[in-house]
């Protein structure tokens, strides 16, 4: 009876799936170009959110690196898909070397070995500093980021410096939109595909014993260390699952936004990420889904904000800045007045409920 | 590597008052966490009010700028008590990681008040004329900022290591860094020292704030970031919660910053890199830095 019924939920959950990707093309062809650009952003920022849940809402980990994760992550792909008069025309300071001036790869290869070339820097810095703990963690990993900055500004040769690159390849829904006669759009399925795949993954990490040791490791180390579980081992791996997925999210940032430089992936990058984790609510998939697009289309909501108010009567000077005092506010309100974030209560809540019925009806 | 005698001392003269700043500011750090265990992530942020406030001070009130130079820093230091008693208080019994999002929070917030309210263009630091002058010592001419700088921040830390070490206060602080559990149960009104602290700290950071804007006069709401988070590391380097280690540290980071750049100017691209590398290098083999005591684990 149990076994037909984990089977039915499966087919559902395939069903529910698939009906979610028709719908994404769907919307893809006939929503307007800017709107699909902010959907593009909320699934980007839903495996951000993610990835960095996974190191510091389920773990435990205070990491505050992940904008430097984004960075390899979104060089890889700018370098590794630009043609290469593309890349002539943006390396006019500095040639770039030879080697990565003819490389090039489709950008399913290129996002993967973005990803992967964050994880093993993951790997590298996590394997020494994940030793320390707490706001040492923090500040060692943010000092890590700022590094991998410093490093791309730099390397001119390789990453063009502070120029930053331009004219990074679009990803579009072309094959779908022209033969039905519409204008091609950003398309959804990368990020968002990626998004599903992100959330599919986490959720079996969680149920599966590693997930138990990470949640074993955010509640009680030496709880935890007594019990047998490795926590060196499982510390690195954390974190370099979740710097795999930075990686991820940081190369579809550079095609969403066609346009990179290392001023992009300052601390404030990592700050909106850790926004979306803390109202989604530490160590909460669902959470940080929801957050990370309430967020994300919030934020470009609220962009009349930094602009002029036309009031009829008046005209209220533009107000740059006003946006990110919001944030920075809401982030101070949810951590004093509700410290497991927003969504956590009430959604779990919620779930009972539906739970509640279902086993009632059955 | 050929440097004459001269072009050495010049980078003498400018790594000892750039690391007088950071030992400055690095002291807010190591005082706070000293007492609280919390990195005060708004404490870069407080340093950048500092400087806007004597900005505005010289410039819109009639205030002769030796009494805005005192009455600035005061008020960024009320302004740092405040945002104790706003972000940091109400979070004193919840897990330190809790305290340093509010925290990162905080710091946030006032850059992004500074945009609104001060506009985020850069603007030039009024210095005034008698600290802009130049000294030709023999063949080495200095910046007089670099002989103000260190005097002031020795007459601070004179005052400082008085209150410390020789009134009730002081002895109540180390008593709270010391042991904040049994120092609590000893009739020690927590609350008033911890905004004492803040107080101090803050003023510190803003007498920092007020040189920083003489030695480089280019005001931003951006600029606390990088400085602050280069004086926590001055501070960790040193041994957190040990004000001397603070400004060990703060001349360490200083100096060496400077003399990077003096002997590996192929180099130069890397030097905010610095602090940051030296800072991994501290907690990888010797976590308790330089004057830290060792704590040990409980459980």
């Amino acid at each position: 009876m149990r076994k037909k019924s984990l089977k039915d939920s499966l087919w559902l959950k395939v069903g529910l799936l698939a009906l979610a990707l028709v719908g994404i093309v769907i919307i893809n062809l006939f929503l307007d170009s800017y709107k699909v650009k902010v959907l593009n952003l909320c699934a980007i920022y839903v495996i951000l959110g993610l990835s960095m849940n996974l190191i510091n809402g389920f773990t435990g980990l205070f990491s505050l690196g992940h904008a430097g994760f984004m960075a390899i992550g979104a060089y890889t792909v700018a370098i590794l898909t630009m043609p290469l008069e593309a890349k002539e025309m943006n390396y006019y300071m500095k040639p770039m070397v030879p080697f990565l001036l003819n490389l090039n790869l489709p950008f399913i290869f290129a996002l993967l070995i973005g990803g992967l070339l964050a994880a093993l820097f993951g790997f590298l810095i996590g394997a020494p500093v994940l030793k320390l703990t707490d706001d040492y963690l923090a500040i060692a990993t943010l000092g890590f980021s700022e590094i991998i900055r410093i490093v791309f500004i730099n390397l001119q040769s390789i990453t063009n410096g502070s120029l930053g690159l331009k004219a990074i390849p679009q990803m579009t829904n072309k094959f779908i939109a022209l033969p039905l006669g519409l204008s091609p759009k950003t398309n959804l399925l990368w990020a968002w595909g990626m998004a599903i795949l992100t959330i599919i993954f986490m959720q079996l990490l969680m149920k599966g014993s590693y997930g138990k040791a990470f949640k074993a490791i955010r509640e009680d180390e030496i709880a935890a260390r007594s019990m047998g579980i490795n926590l060196f081992k499982h510390k690195v791996m954390s974190f370099t699952i979740g710097s795999f997925l930075a990686g991820i999210g940081g190369g579809l940032l550079a095609v969403h936004l066609g346009t990179i430089d290392p001023a992009l992936f300052k601390f404030a990058l990592t700050f909106n990420i850790l926004l979306i984790v803390v109202l989604g609510g530490m160590g909460n998939i669902y959470g940080t889904v929801i957050a990370a697009i309430v967020i994300t289309i919030a934020m470009e909501a609220l962009r009349f904000l930094d602009e002029p108010i036309n009031l009829g009567f008046l005209t209220t000077p533009a107000l740059p800045g006003l946006r990110m005092v919001v944030f920075s506010l809401a982030l101070m309100v949810v951590v004093i007045f509700k410290r497991e974030g927003f969504l956590r209560e009430s959604l779990e809540k919620v779930l009972e409920k539906v739970r509640g019925k279902y086993a009632k009806n059955q | 590597m050929n440097m004459s005698i001269q072009e050495f001392l010049q980078h003498l003269a400018n790594g000892i008052s750039l690391g007088s700043l950071y030992a400055l500011i690095a002291i807010g750090y190591t005082m706070v966490y000293g007492i609280l265990r919390l990195i005060n992530f708004a404490h870069g942020d407080i340093f950048m009010l500092g400087t806007y406030l004597t900005f505005y001070g010289i410039l819109f009130t009639p205030i002769p700028w030796y009494i805005v130079f005192i009455l600035a820093p005061a008020l960024t230091g009320l302004i740092g008590l405040v945002l104790e008693k706003l972000a940091y208080k109400p979070l004193r019994e919840s897990p330190r990681i809790t305290v340093l999002i509010s925290a990162i929070g905080a710091s946030f917030l006032i850059q992004n008040l500074g945009i609104l309210v001060f506009g985020g263009r850069p603007k030039a630091f009024p210095t005034p004329a008698i600290l802009e002058r130049v000294l030709k010592i023999g063949g080495v001419s200095v910046a007089i900022v670099n002989f103000v700088i260190p005097v002031v921040t020795v007459i601070l830390l004179i005052g400082l290591n008085f209150i410390i070490q020789k009134t009730k206060t002081g002895m109540a602080m180390r008593a709270l860094s010391k042991d904040y559990e049994t120092a609590s149960l000893m009739g020690i009104n927590i609350n008033q020292i911890i905004s004492i602290t803040f107080f101090i700290g803050s003023f510190l950071a803003a007498m920092g704030g007020i040189m920083w804007g003489v030695k480089y006069p280019q005001l931003m709401p951006h600029m606390g970031v990088l400085p602050g988070l280069k004086c926590f590391i001055a501070a960790v380097v040193g041994g957190i919660g040990n004000i001397t280690g603070a400004v060990l540290g703060g001349f360490i980071l200083g100096l060496g910053e400077i003399m990077l750049i003096a002997f590996l100017p192929t180099l130069t691209g890397y030097r905010d890199a610095f602090a940051f590398i030296l800072l991994i290098i501290i907690l990888l083999f010797k976590p308790t830095g330089l004057m830290g005591e060792k704590v040990t684990e409980k459980v």
